[in-house]
């Protein structure tokens, strides 16, 4: 079985609200410096074909209209 | 005339859309997500609520399903299917309407009175009907419905966004100040090119009673159970 | 295996406790039995120093169909149908991890309604935090806000209705309480008692986990102090969409007749469940902690018994229908596992396996708990503390404004807008439109009424008075929609009852309480006590919280809180006698004291009849209940809620003896403001007072008279949410 991490993050260019309300919140606690935040989301999987994992991520675990994922295998 | 009201794990609203169905025309009965089998229905509407608890993305599980599959063939056939709130965001994530909700730009969950503008003017349904609707000129009929969500600030490419505009897709829209969620171009509802698949965020399934609001929303479920109506 | 001594001290029992304990058993516990002992002798489940007070509570009437001792109460709302509801706190967890805390609150409401066989219908919250200039309190309430939105909206139940405060006493302890409403047809309403010897036990939902580990004897029997960051780790976790399979699966069991009975699992886990439904059947029952189905892998029994995962009920089924109960469980995705059988042993035994690991005699863990007397005494003054935020010397107009703004007073739409108040197509009055909720009931062809109210500053000025005006708030509250009061649940939340100060303030609210329920014909079916909510600053004030639900006949006869139109007569109906102690006023004026001027129940009982039969008759344009703020922020919220504004005069307030400023902003029970024709109003006893009119609200009251235009008026009463989301120190 291969252990596998996927990251899915919004598109750029996508408003994440999220993202940036974690931005602008940062200086206040004593972090400048820090840009373009985005939020997304984390799946970790173990795979008997990891294959398929590409194909897995465009149906189901994001929504390609609006976000990127990256596979990273463990 | 008869309705199938999709029922999900999570679903909240699909006893409320039965009502509201056979308050507009015939009977409704419920679809068990698991059945392939939509029993000869006239229109499937696909309800509110948070299938599978939202988890991953609102709808994205739930547009898997068995009887959802079975809608998909229903759709490609012509056949009427109405999408609120959640059941948007399934129909959505199905690819059987363009575009994705996302969240609310203020990040919480609102519930509130909205009103929406229905374009074209001269028919809340019209498969096959007038191909092009500008932004509001004032002159669509007004709904006040109920919006309650976290996640209905709708999204697609700005080109997208042309398109629908240019071929008469875009069903609701928010009227001017009641567009809460941040959704482009105050979108409320889409429909897909063929005319019979429309989405919404607000619950036009929550407008049909005078003593719980206003009753706007049935004209939403009438104008589905005539292009439902077997002729 | 037996245990050192001091490790029951680690766990909350008194060494006079542990003593009692080894008494009944004959020998010392083991861990696994003083595990439990530990969990079911705290405060918080056997209620130790408070039962014997509870005595007093009138829970009889014959429109009761479950009183206090099942998972909910229950009234009837005739046509065959009876209302569940009860009220529960959620302090301690709240207060350490506010999302999560308030979320499991309102998941553990909801199970206890739906344990009796009744789909839950609507829910309430009343909730109290610190003042929100500070970090603190705005994180609170933005995370319960949050917390009680994603449970109920996910599971779909409607919240109609709550309140807000804010006051210093709850900075370190914040106040969750939650209530829920179901509906059910009264002969299928299930009992918790198990029954039947030899009978399945089976355990449906989610899996267990190590959530919520020693929680209840943690946490909400000890005072939170430095060093509550730890605690986290035993704050449970909720899961709303789990919560709603169980509740549609538990719903069709029980549909098909399938169990024997039903309880949740809420504080102490499968403990109190087991414990509690055993004792309440009279029987024994045998658990084996290896068919429990678990969410890690190596759990001790003990953690097993205490753990408080959510989101998960115990059954008693016939063994020939258990398979039917899996299947059903299965249909719905939820968890389920034949764990146990009842017994005629009268002792709860828990193997793992073949292996014996724990046997107590039922009645010595659920009853066997000795009660304690309180040692009340009266403190000399007062012993909370007093900040002035406003100048005294400025216009009326500017208190006005100061008061509409008050957080505990500005609307709380920002919080409300947060929950789905329509679900269920039910809402008849949604959130501030009206004193109550109302819910129409067509399959009882009628509807209810619900309210949950409560005042700790002004219980801590007066525990007694305070608490009869709690009481007479809901009551006043469904009077102004035409409903006739069915049944009480209420939750008392106090400091630590150890400390006589505390103790006297117990002892009163209860008896005021008790008092109250009596000339009012109200029964309580239901409730919860809070207490040890006190930090190294102090306890909080005592709050009793009191929710209630009555019937009326007609859902298309409700009066709405705001005018109605231009030109109605504006009166005032009641007893109305306000001063300002106790007042938001005087709060902000730092002069908060002793003492509060007794409510005449029987009078403002009479003119809750007056105003509940005049609505009816469709006499009152409008109908509004006056309580914080006074009269002068009742009637700018019914302006603001009408979009148009008033011109009155306080002159019968004055004539009463009172004040320009207590007629203005004194508060206390018996005071209704209604609006419509005056001939109608005056007919029914009430005094006029002014018109609806304009665009500012007037207010004449001698030299302290009021001029506010209704934007201003408006800005300030809507700031809530400016002010709770405020960024920075």
């Amino acid at each position: 079985m291969a252990r596998a991490r996927v990251l899915i993050r919004p598109k750029e260019g996508i408003l994440d609200p999220q993202g940036k309300a974690v931005e602008r919140a940062l200086p206040a606690l004593g972090f400048e410096g820090i840009e373009h935040v985005r939020v997304g989301r984390m799946v970790e999987l173990e795979a008997e074909d990891p294959e398929r994992l590409a194909e897995l991520c465009e149906k189901l675990l994001a929504n390609p209209l609006i976000e990127d994922y990256e596979i990273q295998t463990l | 005339m008869i309705w199938g009201v999709l029922q999900f794990p999570g679903s909240c609203d699909e006893r409320d859309a039965l009502h509201a169905c056979t308050l507009a025309h015939g009977e409704a009965r419920l679809i068990w997500h698991e059945d392939r089998d939509l029993g000869g229905v006239d229109a499937v509407v696909v309800p509110g609520g948070f299938s599978y608890g939202d988890y991953l993305r609102a709808g994205a599980i739930a547009r898997f399903s068995p009887a959802m599959e079975s809608v998909a063939e229903f759709a490609a056939a012509g056949g009427p299917v109405l999408g609120i709130c959640n059941g948007f965001q399934v129909l959505c994530e199905a690819g059987l309407l363009p575009g994705a909700l996302l969240l609310n730009q203020s990040m919480r969950f609102a519930c509130r009175q909205v009103e929406l503008i229905a374009t074209p003017r001269d028919a809340f349904w019209s498969p096959g009907g007038p191909k092009s609707n500008e932004r509001d000129d004032g002159s669509g009929e007004r709904l006040s419905i109920p919006a309650k969500h976290g996640e209905g600030r709708y999204y697609a490419p700005d080109e997208v966004l042309d398109e629908l505009e240019a071929k008469g897709q875009v069903a609701y829209r928010y009227a001017p100040g009641h567009n809460f969620n941040g959704s482009a171009r105050d979108v409320a509802g889409v429909r897909n090119e063929a005319g019979n698949v429309v989405g919404l965020m607000p619950h036009p399934e929550h407008a049909v009673d005078p003593l719980t609001g206003s009753t706007d929303g049935l004209r939403v479920f009438e104008a589905v159970a005539a292009a439902g109506t077997p002729a | 295996m037996t245990v050192g001594t001091a490790k029951h001290r680690e766990l909350g029992l008194t060494d006079s406790e542990f003593e009692l304990i080894v008494e009944k058993m004959g020998r010392e516990p083991n861990v696994v039995e003083l595990a439990m002992f530990s969990l079911l002798w705290s405060e918080h489940c056997a209620y130790k120093h408070s039962r014997k007070l509870l005595k007093k509570l009138p829970t009889e009437g014959e429109r009761v169909v479950m009183g206090p001792g099942e998972n909910a109460g229950a009234v009837d709302v005739g046509s065959g149908y009876a209302v569940a509801f009860k009220v529960e706190s959620h302090n301690h967890p709240s207060a350490v991890e506010p999302f999560q805390g308030a979320a499991t609150g309102v998941g553990g409401i909801l199970r206890d309604v739906f344990a009796i066989g009744a789909r839950p219908i609507a829910i309430l919250d009343s909730l109290r935090f610190g003042e929100l200039d500070s970090v603190r309190s705005r994180h609170l309430l933005d995370g319960a806000v949050r917390g009680i939105g994603h449970y109920g909206n996910s599971i779909g139940v409607a919240n109609v209705g709550g309140e807000i405060y804010f006051e210093e006493p709850y900075e370190h302890n914040c106040l969750v309480n939650a209530m829920c409403l179901g509906l059910a047809k009264t002969e299928d309403m299930v009992r918790a008692a198990a029954a039947g010897v030899g009978n399945a036990v089976v355990l449906m939902g989610a899996s267990t986990g190590r959530d919520g580990i020693g929680g209840a004897s943690v946490l909400a029997s000890a005072e939170l102090g430095d060093g509550d960051e730890a605690k986290r780790p035993t704050v449970q976790i909720g899961d709303p969409f789990e919560e709603s399979k169980v509740l549609e699966c538990c719903l069709e069991l029980l549909a098909q007749g399938l169990l024997v009975s039903l309880q949740d699992l809420g504080a102490a886990g499968l403990t109190s469940s087991a414990a509690e439904m055993a004792s309440a059947g009279g029987v024994g029952i045998d658990l084996d902690v290896a068919k429990v189905p678990l969410r890690e892998a190596d759990m001790e029994p003990f953690e097993i018994m205490v753990s408080e995962s959510q989101e998960r009920m115990l059954a008693v089924v016939e063994p020939a229908r258990v398979a039917e109960v899996l299947a059903i469980c299965e249909k719905w995705q939820t968890g389920s596992a034949e764990i146990g059988v009842v017994t005629d042993s009268g002792e709860i035994r828990i193997l793992r396996g073949g292996e014996v690991v724990g046997e107590m005699p039922v009645e010595a863990l659920v009853d066997g708990c000795p009660l304690y007397d309180l040692n009340p005494a009266e403190p000399e003054g007062w012993i909370y503390g007093n900040r002035a935020t406003l100048a005294t010397g400025i216009a009326a107009a500017d208190e006005l404004l100061a008061l509409l703004a008050a957080p505990s007073i500005a609307s709380k739409r920002w919080a409300f807008e947060q929950y789905d108040s329509v679900v269920g197509s039910r809402t008849v009055r949604r959130p501030e439109s009206a004193d109550a909720a109302v819910l129409q009931l067509p399959e009882a062809g009628n509807a209810i009424a619900v309210s949950i109210d409560g005042n700790g500053r002004r219980v801590a000025c007066d525990p007694y008075a305070g608490t009869v005006e709690a009481v007479l708030e809901c009551a006043q509250n469904l009077a102004c929609v035409g409903a006739e009061p069915l049944g009480l649940t209420n939750c008392h939340n106090s400091g630590n009852p150890e400390k006589p100060a505390t103790a006297w303030q117990l002892d009163r609210a209860v008896s005021a309480l008790a008092d109250a329920c009596v000339a009012l014909g109200v029964p309580v079916v239901g409730g919860n006590v809070s207490l040890y909510n006190e930090g190294p600053e102090g306890p909080i004030y005592p709050t009793p919280v009191v929710g209630m639900v009555g019937e009326l006949p007609d859902p298309t006869r409700v009066a709405g809180s705001a005018f109605a139109k231009e030109g109605d007569a504006i009166a005032l109906l009641g007893p109305f006698s306000p001063t300002l102690a106790g007042s938001e006023l005087a709060k902000q004026r730092g002069e908060l004291g002793k003492g509060l001027p007794q409510p005449d129940l029987a009078a403002v009982a009479a003119a809750c009849a007056i105003v509940r039969d005049a609505v009816r008759a469709g006499k009152l344009a409008s109908a509004h209940d006056v309580s914080d703020g006074g009269l002068a922020c009742a009637l700018a919220e019914c302006a603001i809620g009408a979009g148009v504004g008033c011109r009155v005069d306080v002159q019968p307030l004055r004539d009463r003896g009172c004040s320009p400023e207590d007629a203005l902003f004194g508060e206390g029970s018996g005071g209704f403001l209604v609006s419509g024709e005056r001939v109608a109003l005056e007919a029914l006893g009430a005094v006029y007072l002014g018109e609806v009119g304009g665009t500012t609200i007037e207010i004449a009251a001698g030299d302290r008279s009021v001029v506010v235009g209704l934007g201003t008026a408006e800005s300030a009463w809507r700031s809530l949410g400016a002010q709770a989301e405020h960024s920075g120190a």
